[in-house]
């Protein structure tokens, strides 16, 4: 899933100081899931603007709306119409980063404004606790490394092996919070007898799949033909 | 180093090894800035010391000259350098340009390295590159040197002769895979070692039995990489806060028991005793001493150690 954290209260509201009607919109997907972005965010979001506002004497309307996914048209679809037909002069989402694209690209003149900010894909750890375990590189290599992954998991992407800041299986730019991603790969290889790989040079690595290609996108022919 | 008779770069540091010289290496960090005199009092305090000095690449990540400037300064000052280079700020296409550049200017003896994480430098907002790590580099340095290609293929317009170094830390974890890269750096192209600082004796007398079990010292030139420690504090400090260093409390307690005006002396008195140590090491081909900001010590360290005059 895609995480991402609130932005700071003062800076959302910033964004908001010269509109009236400001309509906030939550998505049911991954922001819902590490409790950044869903149902009961909007609410907590839109009753702190309109206390926050109405302690600086202005009566701003703000309006409430979560939808269940924001990357996809036919959920999105709505808030288009509602932006239209509820006269909103600007619109705060609290989706991921593709979320607030997807609205600009179809806002016309209404301006939209990220209410968080993206951080990684990752899994939920335990309760609250959310880690980054891809780096969307368009090329996954986690076949070599026992299916843990160095593109997004070493602090300096390393492909052959820890660095000289490995120690205690913790990673030297943050060892209080960072696991070395080679003493895990490690470990792991060696659990599966598959310790000799390790011997292996890794080549440098193709990054015309990841985002330094270029935009990317994808197009899946079965169902694309039948536009 | 698979064939001892031909040279590789003809570097003053390749001679020395090849003909079987115990080798001397410093270190000489380049100014935080265009001070070139700074440079050059460097330069004069270790010249006619070592067989090399390292020329550190951004070290730590806080912005200095760039290795190859300085390399270039001490290039035409008479004293040899090993550039350092780290993939950290330069992807393939300004790495390969670096080295271009780098052997252009005179400079023949290089060592790669992945480099420290910007988190500990003076920029740590900086975004890093890491485009290779420093086991590709030696072979994307190897492939031009040896086969006359960029990493794509395409041919080099004259060659380039440059004898390659990588780093090694023995005191890192995992321990067991700590050989194993280096037997990986070595078959990516590098043609001598400098390890890090050791303190931990036992610690790299085993590192190097495994190298040596593994035949890795008849391939590469292992150099090892001495500290002096100026004061209890700084034993401390680094056994503290350097990841993948860790100084015996043996160490630290001998310098605290010396009064302050009195614990630089024995910090080098530690140090001629461990190149004493290393000298006894089978596989060991050299030192590299890294007297950090106190290369002002270099010729005195080197004399004690009976290193003069450099062959």
């Amino acid at each position: 899933m895609i995480v991402a954290d609130p932005k700071p209260f003062g800076q959302v509201k910033g964004y908001l100081e010269n509109f009236e009607r400001i309509l906030i919109v939550g998505c049911g997907a991954c922001t819902t899931v590490c409790l950044a972005g869903g149902e009961a965010e909007v609410r907590l979001l839109a009753s702190g603007m309109r206390i926050a506002f109405g302690r600086d004497g202005q009566s701003k309307t703000i309006l409430e709306d979560c939808v269940q996914r924001q990357c996809d048209v036919e959920f999105v679809l709505p808030v288009l119409s509602r932006v239209d037909n509820e006269k909103i002069d600007a619109v705060v989402t609290i989706a991921c980063g593709v979320g607030v694209n997807f609205l600009a690209d179809r806002l016309g003149k209404t301006p939209v404004f990220p209410g968080l900010n993206t951080t990684f894909y990752g899994a939920g750890m335990e309760p609250g606790l959310w880690a980054e375990m891809c780096a969307g590189c368009g090329e996954c290599m986690t076949a070599l490394t026992g299916g843990i992954c160095p593109v997004a998991r070493c602090s300096k992407h390393l492909l052959n092996g820890p660095c000289g800041g490995s120690e205690k299986g913790k990673c030297e730019v943050d060892p209080a919070n960072i696991d070395c991603v080679w003493q895990l790969i490690y470990d792991r290889l060696k659990r599966l007898g598959r310790l000799d790989d390790l011997q292996n040079i890794i080549a440098p690595k193709d990054w015309r799949t990841a985002a330094d290609g270029g935009v990317r996108r994808t197009i899946r022919e079965h169902l694309y033909k039948l536009r | 180093m698979s064939d001892k008779s031909v040279m590789k770069s003809g570097s003053n540091l390749e001679r020395v090894l090849t003909s079987g010289h115990f080798a001397v290496t410093c270190e000489c960090g380049p100014p935080k800035g265009a001070d070139v005199e700074h440079l050059q009092k460097k330069i004069e305090l270790i010249r006619g010391c070592v067989d090399a000095a390292n020329v550190t690449d951004n070290q730590t990540a806080v912005v200095r000259m760039s290795s190859i400037a300085a390399g270039a300064i001490m290039v035409r000052s008479g004293v040899e350098p090993v550039m350092q280079m780290v993939t950290r700020d330069r992807n393939r296409i300004a790495a390969q340009s670096d080295i271009f550049g780098a052997y252009a200017l005179g400079i023949r003896n290089m060592l790669c390295l992945t480099g420290d994480h910007q988190i500990f430098g003076n920029h740590p907002m900086a975004k890093n590159v890491f485009d290779l790590d420093s086991i590709q580099l030696l072979d994307v340095v190897r492939t031009i040197r040896d086969k006359g290609t960029v990493n794509c293929g395409d041919p080099v317009e004259g060659g380039i002769r440059m004898f390659l170094g990588a780093a090694a830390n023995p005191f890192a974890d995992p321990f067991e895979f700590r050989v194993i890269r280096l037997a990986k750096k070595i078959r990516a192209g590098a043609d001598f070692i400098q390890t890090q600082c050791i303190y931990d004796m036992g610690r790299f007398r085993e590192f190097m039995k495994m190298a040596c079990d593994m035949g890795l010292d008849g391939q590469c030139y292992i150099l090892a990489g001495l500290t002096p420690l100026k004061s209890a504090g700084m034993a401390a400090y680094m056994n503290k806060n350097v990841s993948g260093i860790s100084v015996p409390d043996e160490i630290i307690n001998r310098i605290r028991g010396v009064p302050k005006g009195n614990q630089a002396e024995e910090g080098i008195n530690i140090l001629l005793e461990q190149i004493g140590q290393v000298r006894e090491i089978r596989g060991v081909a050299g030192v590299h001493i890294m007297a950090i900001e106190w290369e002002e010590r270099i010729r005195e360290i080197t004399e004690r150690a009976g290193f003069l005059p450099r062959p």
